[in-house]
């Protein structure tokens, strides 16, 4: 049991001790790295820029980390924040409320993935490629929604969700943490955690078992598509706009890259959803580092790269075994029985 | 058993021994194929028929023995080489491309060109000369996906009697045909016996094997039972063959503690079945009563589990519970129904191999609980430790995953999983397939005390003692059909046999078929 343990642990150290030596990093090329002060009641510095500009990937890596926990694969969560955020502005720009423009922006997220699960689930169309649909026509939907125009609002209340801040945090930090902590009771405060990761791992034993696995993969999805919701309404306030073509853009390739930072397998299975969220801040740490550092924005890829690499190293099976041999052998025996 | 011949048989295998780490699947086997003959290949689940062709087509290289064909040694190194050496082989699943036509099936890789060019309309004139042959007269212009499986089988071995094949490996063709189908598949068989080639022929169907076969050689956990020429050999003989029993030997047995239960049946199945799958069959099972499934492989076992849990939805017949007729469409509405199932294929369909032993034994339960209606931490070890020390689950702890035990422990820990939610009713598909000796006997105690504690059991296994120490029941399927029910004295390993083997069978069983022996009647000469 300790050795399992320690196992576990191991995995969510691996992610911390990467996030503290991307740091370290950024504050050996730029010395005022740490440097945190307050003004007019906000924190401000390059790591809370860090924790602020990696908020709405963080949001998407807690829907990804479900989706991919249950074997599947969200493409479409950029062109979900895109849409939520040419929802929220047009609202916005016509005069509607705050409760009303949230209501229906995170109702579209909702409803965006509630298609995508009922394609996975009930179609049984390969995840890839059910949500690459979305991750297309999504762009198209919201173009048509703002009409091709960058809308853009003007609404302090809206705005303070993405430029506010909260005791002195910045909100949209607020809000991810927020977002965390209730998937967290979602998923390990009820028995959903266990199930998806059951399913995860093998879809044909957990039905065999009585357990409803169209549900859960519909609700990982819903879920999936709330928090791309959330992530696009925060851009938009912080921008005070909505551009259709460039919200969200490639950023499903960061949250799916964080989830797997995060430890948790693409075949699915077993999941934690902190190191993903860690992972998502490592991206960002990644990319605030470049910036700081003066170095060509062109060398943020082969550093990103690299770093991914090394994490994704010390993740695999076989350093794991290299490196901790007196861990039990997880390999499954194959008694070589043949069925003629 | 062979006489004197002045040229060499087609095919021999000599001694072949193949070995996987743990299991020794194949032990000096010998095995004959002479000129235009079918030699059918018989034996159950693990009996080393896959191995054997795997070898031989050079899949899984043998750790000894020589392959002699025409007299010369071979040694073919993958499926490819096989078919360079004149082995062919065609599969259940058909292994061509389904969006090509016919024709670029028949011709893929060697397709007739001009000035590197294909040509079209030659390769499909070739084709239906070649298709011709076997009494196909269809459109080779089409995609072959569009064709029935028999069809698609027709073409497969067209293209690798074409590609120069001698010996013809036929794995299960007929398992998805209807019975046309098969009967077309025959006349193409014995087309082909004409022409001299040998045709190693896999089957699970007895009657298919008396109705085609000339000689059957049977195998049973890796080692070989023997070669005969099936107009000798009954079916009685053949099923003690692959079962493993001499017939000579039989004698006693029944539940010496069988007290069969009275009163209401739990379970009613009223006609159930489904088209394809399995005939419509009644059983009734009462509290306290073990109802053993017996049969040969492919002969419906599994197939009456799955309709039982719900897992394939019968499309006739009513089930009833406690007399009132309930829906059973899915495995979820079978939990709530106070249903469970131990699957014959613990890893696939049991296990969820990453999740912990508490995990997996909680898992039936807290599905039934709903996501909501968590089951806490300790509530969760309380049960898994509960079995645990009840069945002696052999584990350093619940949280270890379950992927790390042995067979035996999976088994009793999906048994666990069941148990956990108080059923009414439990069906174990070869409960005891894979374990060791020990948990084996376990097992079968288990059983009984589950019987006496007033569970309904539906119970399939293959081993024939044991489902015959523990049954009051037993239920003998042939061919999809469920053919008999034995009770009181009738409970025999004898009587099974007997049942599996009936429909006329003595020596060269070729009497008239009986009705429900429809695939021979239909393809006899």
């Amino acid at each position: 049991m300790t050795m399992i343990r320690t196992l576990r642990s191991f995995h969510g150290a691996t992610q911390v001790a990467v996030l503290l030596a991307v740091l370290l990093a950024n504050w050996l090329v730029f010395p005022g790295f740490f440097a945190i002060r307050l003004q007019d009641g906000r924190l401000f510095g390059s790591l809370i820029d860090v924790l602020n500009r990696g908020s709405p990937v963080a949001l998407l890596t807690l829907g990804m980390t479900l989706v991919i926990a249950t074997g599947g694969i969200d493409l479409s969560v950029g062109a979900v924040m895109a849409i939520a955020g040419a929802v929220a502005a047009t609202l916005t720009r016509d005069g509607q409320g705050l409760p009303v423009v949230l209501a229906v922006s995170l109702a579209a997220g909702l409803a965006c993935g509630l298609w995508n699960g009922l394609l996975v689930a009930v179609l049984r169309i390969q995840p890839i490629v059910a949500t690459l649909i979305l991750m297309v026509a999504g762009r198209g939907i919201a173009q048509l929604i703002t009409e091709g125009q960058i809308v853009t609002f003007v609404n302090p209340q809206l705005s303070a969700l993405g430029s506010g801040e909260f005791l002195t945090v910045p909100m949209p930090v607020v809000i991810a943490l927020g977002m965390l902590v209730l998937s967290l009771l979602l998923t390990r405060a009820t028995a959903l955690g266990m199930l998806i990761e059951s399913v995860g791992i093998n879809r044909v034993a957990s039905a065999f078992a009585g357990i409803n696995t169209g549900a859960v993969i519909v609700a990982v999805y819903v879920w999936c598509g709330l928090c791309s919701a959330v992530a696009g309404v925060i851009v938009a306030a912080d921008i005070r706009g909505a551009d259709a073509n460039n919200a969200g853009l490639w950023l499903e390739m960061d949250a799916i890259l964080a989830v797997v930072v995060g430890g948790t397998s693409l075949l699915g299975g077993r999941f934690g959803l902190a190191p993903a969220i860690v992972g998502a801040f490592i991206i960002q740490g990644m990319n605030t580092g470049i910036l700081l550092s003066g170095f060509k924005p062109e060398f943020n890829l082969i550093v990103k790269a690299t770093v991914i690499m090394i994490v994704l190293l010390v993740q695999s099976p076989a350093w794991r075994t290299f490196s901790l041999p007196s861990l039990p052998s997880l390999q499954r025996k194959h008694p070589g029985r043949t069925v003629p | 058993m062979d006489g004197p011949q002045e040229k060499p048989h087609l095919l021999e295998i000599r001694g072949l021994v193949k070995a996987f780490p743990g299991v020794l699947a194949l032990d000096g086997i010998n095995f004959t194929l002479r000129h235009g003959e079918v030699h059918a290949l018989l034996g159950e689940n693990g009996a080393g028929k896959s191995t054997l062709i795997k070898a031989l087509t050079g899949v899984h290289p043998p750790d000894a023995g020589t392959f002699l064909l025409d007299g010369v040694a071979i040694a073919p190194r993958d499926v490819a080489d096989a078919q360079r050496l004149q082995i062919g082989t065609v599969y259940q699943e058909v292994n061509l491309l389904p969006n090509l036509t016919v024709a670029q099936n028949l011709f893929l890789g060697r397709e007739p060109t001009r000035f590197g060019l294909v040509q079209g309309a030659q390769m499909r004139q070739l084709s239906r000369v070649l298709l011709a042959d076997y009494g196909l007269d269809i459109d080779v212009g089409l995609p072959l996906g569009q064709y029935s499986v028999a069809v698609q089988q027709v073409v497969a071995i067209a293209r690798a009697v074409d590609l120069s094949a001698k010996v013809l490996i036929l794995d299960e063709p007929t398992a998805s045909l209807d019975l046309q189908e098969v009967a077309m598949l025959f006349t193409v068989m014995r087309g082909l016996k004409a022409r001299g080639i040998g045709i190693i022929f896999v089957t699970h169907f007895l009657d298919q094997v008396f109705a085609i076969s000339d000689r059957i050689t049977v195998l049973r956990n890796g080692r070989l039972v023997g070669e005969r020429v099936t107009a000798t050999l009954s079916r009685r003989e053949l099923v003690g063959m692959m079962l493993g029993h001499d017939l000579a030997a039989q004698q006693k047995q029944g539940p010496a503690d069988a007290v069969a239960a009275k009163g209401p049946a739990l379970i009613s199945f009223r006609k159930v079945g489904k088209r394809r799958y399995l005939e419509p069959f009644d059983l009734e099972i009462r509290p306290g009563e073990v109802v053993g499934v017996a049969g040969l492989l492919g002969s419906g076992r599994t197939e009456t589990a799955k309709l039982a849990f719900g897992i394939t939805r019968a499309d006739a017949g009513t089930i009833l519970v406690e007399g009132k007729p309930v829906h059973l469409r899915s495995p979820r509405q079978a939990v709530r129904l106070g249903f469970g199932f131990c699957p014959e294929d613990r890893k696939v369909e049991g296990i969820v191999g990453a999740l912990s032993v508490r995990e997996n034994i909680i898992l039936a339960l807290q599905a039934r609980r709903g996501w909501l209606n968590r089951l806490s931490r300790r509530e969760q070890q309380a049960i898994a430790d509960r079995f645990i020390k009840l069945l002696d689950i052999r584990t350093p702890d619940a949280d270890r995953p379950i992927e790390v035990l042995s067979g035996g422990n999976q088994q009793k820990a999906i048994l666990a999983r069941w148990l956990a939610t108080e059923p009414r009713f439990l069906i174990l598909d070869e409960p005891t397939r894979g374990i060791d000796v020990g948990a084996h006997d376990e097992i079968i105690r288990l059983i009984k005390r589950l019987r006496s504690e007033g569970l309904a059991l539906l119970t399939i296994s293959s081993e024939l003692e044991e489902i015959v120490s523990y049954s009051d029941r037993i239920v003998v399927l042939r061919d999809r059909h469920h053919v008999g029910a034995l009770t009181g004295s009738d409970v025999s390993v004898e009587r099974i046999m007997s049942t599996i083997a009936a429909t006329g069978a003595d020596a060269g069983a070729r009497a008239p078929a009986a009705p429900d022996r429809p695939l021979a009647s239909l393809t006899l000469p």
